[in-house]
């Protein structure tokens, strides 16, 4: 196991038994992920897939023994399936959802402290331990088992750096999107250190974008406690100001949370920039060397 | 969504913040006739635009005669301002906010924004209102407070104590500023806004403690839980291609480059833009595709990117992963049928279903840059508007 997921996770799905929810979970199960079943209230006790389908997450985890969930439930209602995974102390939570409400995220974000649960995301790809376990949307192929970590607020973007890291035959250790939302479960920083602390990463690729400090802030942790190599991209340099870029938190407020100043702070703070993001696997491949 | 300075004080009345009294004015008379029904001897005539800096660029005048109401109502109404935040374009003044006077005592500023770190809202102060915040926090950051609300425990009181004595505030107008910071977390957190920004909050020589301006923003994720606020959106405010592509479903916003992208994905949206600009060219707009595009929304985006006259190339961008190849191939060629797609079009794709995709565009007879990868991409994109000018 490289962090947090691997061939001893075992995996539901919230809201499984929708269009998005069953295909990623079958997707999920042909990768070699250990699925067992997943959550829709209403349909407990029936099968779908072949798979077991609970009206609780209590029940999910009672039975099942999952110690990961993925969600896949609307806006509307992803905090709450957020909190129910919350109070079934689910040890990682992992909310793909897009577009829940701010002031929701605030919420589970105050209860996720002093629980049992770690939240990746939401608005995120998901995670993946390449040739283990994959829990998310991410296309599976483009992944090879290795000893970089990646870590990203996009989606895409990931792909996109993980292929070119795969083309030189440099593999991954776990890529984690951390998602775009301006309130998320886990930071920039709590990643790294799981990455500084696990024998079977070597280096670090960090996709960041524009808006809010995350990105400075695990600078600075970077240049105080983190031995590996860390190379970055932050996406958004011809973002104009003032304009929302897609992702709710991909915003320049003021004048440290460009791309220019987050580039710039990086590399003060001994990280390895690309300023292309078709340089990554280049820029890697080069640290490597060295 | 943004809303206009006078519904944002029609909702903070419903909150219980005191805002001065006024009438919204679409035309010259009906502008006098509100001047008339408020009463008094003093007038403020303020231009209602989705944007700030509206004073320095002539869109907030103070009238002492029901004459000069009239003037400035004839000289604002139908005028384009252009301040810092409109855009070189600006923006043509159709409503007007007409208030009544007030005796200004002192002014402050008061916001509540979500502090990202902390994954909590906070609560911004300072003594020094009535001017660019921004400049404020620069030049003299020990006059902006900031106190952080526990999501748990909400508002109380000595939230407001802390900010009010750090604002310099004394005697009774502390009471009332307390009501009003409550009504304000009570409006921020009830109609799920995403900024609340009361520059001047102002006490009077009567010692009230009132809005002199208001704007606020709301989380366009959670309108579906207040169709009230939803019902305040002023289309003519909104760029017109990005509300149609916000039905669609498309993340779209205009720039002032010659090439259209078409991406999916916020994060290789933003990254595709970058390595346009890097290889020497400009983007014409950002447009994430989403997970979810259909044959027919990738029409809709190519109809959106082609309406703009300034695009010279079209670069698609696209790594599959939700979003498969083969789909967006087939709005290509969907889109190159029914729009006729005339300006040179490079395509990269990749990921999930990448040779059907290419299969399709092959078989389709288009005239296709096909780009091995996001440099190739760029580089030959920014070389076809070179070819065309």
């Amino acid at each position: 196991m490289a962090i947090l997921v691997g061939r001893e996770t075992k995996l539901i799905t919230i809201g499984f038994t929708g269009k998005q929810g069953t295909f990623h979970s079958l997707q999920s199960r042909d990768y070699g992920t250990n699925f067992c079943g997943g959550v829709t209230p209403g349909k407990g006790g029936t099968t779908h897939e072949g798979f077991p389908v609970f009206n609780t997450t209590y029940e999910a985890v009672n039975k099942t023994g999952a110690n990961a969930a993925m969600i896949f439930v609307p806006p509307k209602a992803a905090a709450d399936a957020i909190l129910e995974c919350v109070d079934s102390e689910m040890p990682l939570i992992v909310c793909i959802t897009e577009g829940i409400p701010i002031l929701d995220m605030v919420k589970v974000r105050k209860a996720m402290l002093g629980s049992k649960s770690r939240l990746i995301g939401p608005n995120c790809p998901g995670i993946i331990t390449p040739g283990e376990c994959k829990i998310g949307i991410m296309p599976g192929h483009i992944h090879m088992p290795g000893k970089v970590g990646v870590i990203s607020r996009s989606g895409t973007l990931t792909y996109e750096a993980v292929y070119q890291l795969t083309q030189r035959e440099i593999g991954q250790s776990t890529c984690v999107g951390i998602g775009g939302d301006p309130v998320a479960g886990t930071s920039f920083i709590d990643v790294l250190e799981l990455f500084q602390k696990d024998p079977a990463t070597d280096a670090v690729i960090m996709i960041g974008e524009i808006g809010g400090q995350a990105e400075v802030d695990a600078a600075r942790w970077i240049k105080k406690n983190m031995t590996k190599p860390v190379v970055s991209f932050i996406a958004g340099a011809s973002a104009p100001k003032g304009k929302r870029m897609g992702h709710a938190g991909a915003i320049i407020g003021g004048s440290d949370d460009t791309a220019e100043a987050k580039f710039r702070i990086l590399e003060q703070c001994g990280v390895t920039i690309s300023r292309s993001p078709a340089e990554l696997g280049a820029k890697m491949k080069e640290v490597l060397a060295h | 969504m943004n809303v206009h300075e006078y519904q944002a004080k029609d909702l903070m009345r419903k909150f219980g913040i005191k805002v001065l009294r006024g009438k919204v004015a679409k035309s010259v008379n009906e502008a006098v006739d509100g001047a008339k029904s408020l009463g008094g001897n003093i007038w403020v005539v303020k231009a209602q635009i989705h944007a700030g800096g509206r004073g320095k660029a002539g869109g907030v005048k103070l009238a002492k005669s029901l004459d000069e109401v009239k003037t400035h109502a004839t000289a604002i109404l139908g005028k384009t301002l252009v301040t810092h935040q409109t855009g070189p374009e600006g923006k043509k003044v159709q409503t007007l906010l007409i208030e009544e006077g007030c005796k200004i005592e002192h002014e402050y500023y008061l916001g509540i924004v979500l502090d990202r770190n902390k994954g909590k809202l906070t609560f911004i102060g300072s003594a020094e209102g009535g001017v660019e915040i921004e400049k404020v926090a620069a030049e003299s950051p020990e006059k902006i407070i900031k106190v952080t609300i526990d999501p748990a425990s909400g508002y109380s009181s000595y939230i407001g104590r802390k900010l009010a004595f750090a604002m310099g505030m004394k005697g009774d107008v502390v009471k009332d500023a307390l009501a009003f910071f409550e009504g304000l977390y009570n409006l921020y957190t009830s109609c799920d806004c995403t900024a609340a920004e009361i520059n001047p909050l102002v006490v009077t020589s009567t010692g009230e403690v009132l809005a002199l301006d208001a704007k606020l923003n709301f989380d366009d994720n959670a309108l579906f839980r207040h169709p009230e606020i939803e019902a305040l959106r002023d289309a003519s405010e909104e760029s017109k291609e990005e509300l149609e592509a916000h039905e669609y479903g498309l993340s779209y916003i205009s720039l002032d480059g010659n090439i259209g992208c078409l991406v999916n994905g916020a994060g290789l949206a933003m990254g595709t833009m970058d390595i346009i600009k890097l290889f020497g060219g400009t983007p014409a707009n950002f447009l994430d595709v989403g997970g979810g595009a259909t044959k027919e929304t990738v029409e809709k985006a190519f109809a959106i990117i082609l309406r703009d006259p300034k695009v010279k190339a079209i670069l698609v961008n696209i790594f599959g992963g939700i979003m498969k190849c083969d789909i967006i191939a087939e709005g290509i060629v969907g889109a190159a049928r029914s729009l006729g797609i005339k300006v040179p079009l490079v395509v990269r794709l990749e990921g999930t279903n990448v040779s059907l995709g290419k299969k399709i565009l092959g078989e389709s007879g288009l005239q296709i840059i096909a780009a091995d990868d996001l440099s190739d991409a760029a580089k030959k994109v920014v070389e076809a508007t070179k070819g065309r000018r």
